[in-house]
């Protein structure tokens, strides 16, 4: 067989393609489950993160269920929207969408002390990626309990310093709420304070393009949820 | 001839004689980028050594039926295709490691020591001395990218595996980690550093 023949390299290309695209399909779906699992577990272990719970590895799902007592999704009017399961709610794809017509996910924590937290998801890009994280909020909605965020790509020692502790232990205690107006917290360069009056967070120095991505991410993921915690903040308010 | 080597030497060999990375320079850019850290590095070198062993293994034998003129696409199909494969498992079985490593495993499909390793050994040999030629080369890179990380880590982090090793001692006493260990372009100078010493004791690599 004349090995350099024009339909012997077809038949062999076809051939070969076959195979590896079948096994291929074949590795992807029998650990597809698996690792959705670890997606999921990976996702929990953020979510515990910004209430400061880390617990080991193999104890994620159970410190979750454990910890987060309820979750849901409400619209921009601060309604909940039966039938949505937070968990799977995409927060990259819904920031797409116009502030309005968004689902907006929300985590209940209930500590080992009792009290509530209301955990939010943040999803915004920074230098070279996305960059995401999770708030969590006292249950009066008054300050911020902390926070955690990650990234994809940012620049070690400069914009990756956003998901150490030093830079998200510096939203414990800010308010969101000043004088009953809705104004979540911002992040501006060190030495700087904003025009506004809100409350703020020093910039990671050296990082302007991933802090300005952090402070954008903060105001167009919580601005929607504005009506869901003015309710929250009323409610506590009146009891 | 290449058959005329032995098995033991092509095992030995890219240990240090013919090393990939430091003798023949290939595949430098994954050691800048994978080793930060001790346990990543070696995550990544057990996966090159599984990649290049199997399609060594696999190009050797069909190295009688490739057409001459699609080869090279024949080769890069079979290493992606295994790339992705590994990725996979390594999503299933060791999601912290995969996501350490992120893209860097799929870019083993342009680490040049695998293209390398098939053109020149697996297209005129038999499979078993293949898979030796692959698992050393393997070993040899892997050797590489530890010993880099290795001083990465301890000066950088000065922890090895994640493990604390400098003593809180020296820390008080004003000892700091090197933060630029940790950027790139310390991998190149360590490497350099490593090139230096093995040239020195071998002495027919020296340049005249």
């Amino acid at each position: 067989m004349n090995k350099e023949s024009k339909s012997y390299t077809l038949l062999y290309t076809m051939a070969l393609v076959m195979i590896v695209g079948s096994a291929l399909a074949y590795t992807a779906i029998t650990l597809k489950d698996r690792q959705q699992a670890n997606i999921d577990a990976d996702k929990m272990r953020q979510i515990l993160a910004s209430v400061r719970i880390t617990p080991a590895a193999d104890s994620i799902v159970e410190s979750y269920r454990h910890y987060i007592t309820d979750s849901y999704v409400v619209d921009a009017s601060g309604n909940r929207l039966e039938g949505d399961n937070a968990f799977d709610v995409n927060v990259g794809a819904q920031m797409r969408l116009p502030g309005g017509e968004r689902e907006l996910p929300v985590y209940v924590c209930t500590l080992a002390d009792g009290s509530e937290k209301y955990i939010l998801p943040l999803y915004g890009s920074g230098l070279w990626g996305p960059i995401w994280g999770y708030v969590s909020l006292d249950s009066d909605a008054a300050v911020v309990y902390d926070a955690y965020f990650a990234h994809q790509g940012e620049t070690p020692g400069l914009g990756a310093e956003i998901q150490k502790p030093a830079f998200s232990s510096q939203f414990v205690g800010k308010r969101i709420f000043l004088d009953d107006r809705f104004m979540p917290v911002t992040v501006v360069k060190a030495g700087r304070a904003p025009s506004d009056g809100r409350d703020y967070v020093d910039a990671v120095s050296g990082a302007t393009i991933t802090s300005k991505g952090v402070a954008d991410m903060l105001d167009n993921c919580l601005l929607p949820y504005r009506a869901f915690l003015e309710n929250l903040s009323r409610q506590n308010q009146t009891h | 001839m290449a058959e005329k080597i032995s098995n033991r030497k092509v095992f030995f060999n890219p240990f240090s004689k013919d090393n990939p990375v430091l003798v023949q320079i290939l595949g430098i850019c994954s050691v800048l980028a994978v080793t930060v850290k001790l346990a990543p590095a070696l995550a990544m070198g057990l996966s090159v050594i599984a990649v290049l062993a199997f399609s060594n293994v696999i190009i050797s034998i069909l190295r009688k039926t490739i057409p001459t003129n699609i080869r090279i696409i024949v080769q890069l199909v079979v290493v992606a295709g295994l790339v992705v494969i590994v990725s996979q498992l390594l999503q299933a079985y060791a999601y912290d490691v995969s996501k350490q490593l992120s893209v860097f495993i799929s870019l083993i499909i342009t680490n040049c020591i695998l293209m390398g390793r098939l053109e020149a050994f697996a297209m005129a040999n038999r499979p078993w001395p293949s898979f030796l030629d692959g698992v050393g080369n393997g070993i040899g890179y892997t050797i590489i990218l530890v010993s880099v990380a290795f001083f990465r880590e301890l000066l950088g982090s000065g922890t090895l595996f994640g493990f604390r090793v400098v003593p809180q001692a020296l820390y008080d006493a004003g000892y700091v980690d090197n933060g630029l260990m940790i950027l790139p372009p310390m991998a190149l100078v360590v490497v350099a550093c490593i090139i230096w010493v093995q040239r020195s004791f071998n002495k027919d690599l020296q340049e005249k």
